[in-house]
């Protein structure tokens, strides 16, 4: 649920990136705070283990600048994609204005990935949530790695409604931006 | 729908936790919602980075209830932080926002726990309005923000993120 005060003349929105473990959602998040110039971006929070699994969830405020008198941000959000950190995953998703689902390609995490957004629609009913009121782009994200499905597969399998996807290599940056920008536009939209 | 908080309800709030913050002796208090955005604060918060520490205590929050749902207890309503030199006291507002004291040895917890008390009342009856409020105009389109402003927001986007 987006935040708007008009007093302050604030617009908040929150973004979440969801997807299977080791899949490229801290990557990606970690990318956009590498390029991102410093006035337009907050700290970067890690809630991650010492492994540098994340734990809980990363954090990154980025601020769009004043869009007719209101100064406009996005929250984004990392959830932690191991299976059994299920109750941080649902926390994070509370509130949740537009969703990133990355996807791994690698043939054999496809199963994961199926899992993974099956969760995700779980997570959302509890909120009273699902695609019609929350806005979902997907990422085919490690599309440089040799033993990946096609994206014709990925489709098939994970965008039956034929949402935005976009492929990527977030560790080099490729499709991390387009993808983010894809999400925000329509979180933009969505505002009411 | 988005939480809407227009002016006359912002400065109630804010007149409500200035008056806690100056009752206290408080260093700072801050009011976030529970997706974790900074609604408003009062006080010393030159040293705090406010959209980090939103962000924290909302996650914070959200944890604590599922502790709460394990042994058994609906929710914790209240939390609170001892250190060495500050503390933080937290406290669910009409199920929907989150109050954060920040305070050091120059007031008790005893009359910070006294204090938000009442300050709780009065910012129930603030937010239940609001969301009265957001309900009664759900159908209608938010003012200010037309098409010409999500027309230049896009524009924004794709300067900031190509």
């Amino acid at each position: 649920m987006s935040l708007i005060n008009y007093a302050s003349r604030e617009i908040s929105c929150k973004i979440v990136y969801y997807g299977p473990g080791l899949g490229g959602k801290t990557t990606n998040i970690k990318y956009i705070y590498s390029k991102i110039s410093p006035n337009a971006k907050g700290n970067l929070i890690s809630l991650a283990t010492e492994l540098d699994r994340t734990l809980f969830f990363d954090f990154l405020p980025v601020n769009l600048g004043n869009i007719r008198g209101f100064k406009t941000r996005f929250h984004l959000y990392t959830v932690p994609g191991q299976v059994y950190y299920n109750a941080s995953r649902k926390l994070i998703l509370k509130g949740v204005d537009g969703i990133i689902f990355v996807a791994d390609s690698q043939v054999e995490r496809l199963e994961d990935n199926i899992d993974s957004l099956q969760n995700m629609l779980e997570n959302l009913q509890e909120y009273n949530l699902n695609l019609a009121s929350v806005p979902l782009v997907l990422q085919y994200n490690k599309r440089d790695l040799p033993n990946i499905s096609t994206v014709d597969e990925l489709e098939n399998i994970l965008n039956p409604q034929k949402l935005s996807s976009f492929e990527a290599v977030a560790v080099q940056g490729i499709g991390v931006f387009e993808t983010l920008k894809a999400i925000s536009k329509l979180v933009i939209r969505n505002l009411s | 729908m988005s939480f809407q908080i227009f002016e006359n309800d912002f400065w109630s709030i804010n007149e409500t936790i200035t008056k806690l913050l100056k009752m206290t002796n408080a260093i700072s208090v801050l009011l976030i919602d529970k997706a974790g955005q900074l609604i408003t604060s009062t006080g010393d918060i030159s040293q705090l980075d406010t959209t980090a520490f939103a962000s924290l205590s909302a996650a914070d929050f959200a944890a604590t209830n599922q502790l709460a749902k394990l042994v058994g207890e609906k929710n914790f309503n209240t939390l609170f932080h001892q250190g060495e030199n500050k503390n933080l006291y937290v406290q669910l507002i009409a199920d929907k926002v989150i109050l954060v004291v920040v305070f050091d040895s120059r007031t008790s917890l005893g009359l910070v726990r006294v204090r938000i008390k009442h300050a709780t009342d009065e910012l129930n009856a603030i937010i239940q309005d609001i969301m009265n409020k957001i309900k009664t105009n759900k159908d209608e389109n938010v003012v200010g923000l037309d098409t010409d402003f999500k027309k230049q927001a896009e524009s924004e986007l794709d300067e900031l993120f190509k």
